[in-house]
């Protein structure tokens, strides 16, 4: 679908081909809105095995909070929680937020230390469109834990102009 | 985007010993993605902040990679516990030679 990182509207006809197929893509992806929430797409695949390796994240245990529906991709307040003691021997090594939309997958990685206190992290975020995003935390003891949100980006957004 | 630019830090400047503090750092940024095209159809280039780190006496308590997907002006609000008076240095790092340090004192009771 249009999305706010590449516009390109040189001439009117292109603009208006634009529109009319992303139309035609709100058409179509609202119809399979059921099936593609079950998998995820290939990039986010590749992009979570780059963290996790041959580990399987578990679910659980990572909060992620974004507003349920957002006018503006542009500024998007991201919220990430990851339950944990935060001591010496027991806390989150790092947290690394993907998303399943942007034309690139990485969003931003965070890396506490015991020194942290509490493994909480709060940003704002561009979404390029309604997407699940996805929070993968690596705890010290090796293992990783998985969570996800998903939002709705209305289309103004997309009306951005450079 | 220049090589360096306004940041800010929020932080208290008080606070009890072994207490968890809340520490909100922003840095004036347009966070460029990489992505868009100008009218006539050449890619903007990339220009964005890749590294935040934040050291407390001198010892790192948090780092972040940041890519594209992180909005303009970045804001980015984390804890750490009080241990000791002392400085706390936020330092942020990007494309094309970007680097801009601030710093804020915190006294410990």
């Amino acid at each position: 679908m249009m999305n706010l990182f590449k516009l390109h509207a040189s001439s009117p006809n292109l603009t208006r081909r634009l529109y009319l197929s992303t139309l035609g893509i709100l058409g179509l992806s609202t119809s399979f809105a059921p099936l593609s929430a079950l998998a995820k797409k290939p990039e986010v695949i590749e992009a979570i095995a780059k963290i996790v390796g041959s580990n399987i994240p578990r679910d659980g245990r990572v909060k992620l909070v974004i507003p349920p529906l957002v006018e503006s991709g542009n500024l998007v307040v991201l919220k990430v929680a990851i339950q944990s003691p935060m001591t010496t021997i027991d806390y989150v090594k790092a947290v690394h937020i993907i998303s399943e939309a942007n034309p690139s997958p990485n969003i931003f990685t965070a890396y506490f230390t015991p020194r942290s206190g509490r493994a909480e992290l709060t940003t704002r975020v561009r979404l390029a469109d309604s997407q699940r995003v996805w929070a993968i935390a690596q705890m010290s003891d090796g293992s990783y834990w998985q969570g996800y949100a998903d939002t709705l980006v209305t289309l103004s957004a997309c009306t951005e102009m450079i | 985007m220049s090589k360096t630019s306004r940041t800010g830090i929020i932080a208290p400047a008080n606070a009890k010993k072994d207490s968890i503090i809340e520490i909100r750092a922003i840095a004036q940024h347009d966070m460029e993605t990489g992505f868009r095209y100008t009218e006539d159809g050449k890619r903007i280039p990339r220009d964005i902040i890749r590294l935040f780190t934040c050291r407390y006496n001198n010892e790192e308590v948090f780092r972040a990679d940041f890519y594209s997907g992180i909005g303009a002006n970045p804001l980015i609000i984390f804890n750490t516990i009080a241990v000791a008076s002392g400085t706390i240095e936020c330092r942020w790092t990007g494309d094309d030679g970007y680097e801009a340090v601030n710093q804020v004192n915190i006294t410990i009771s």
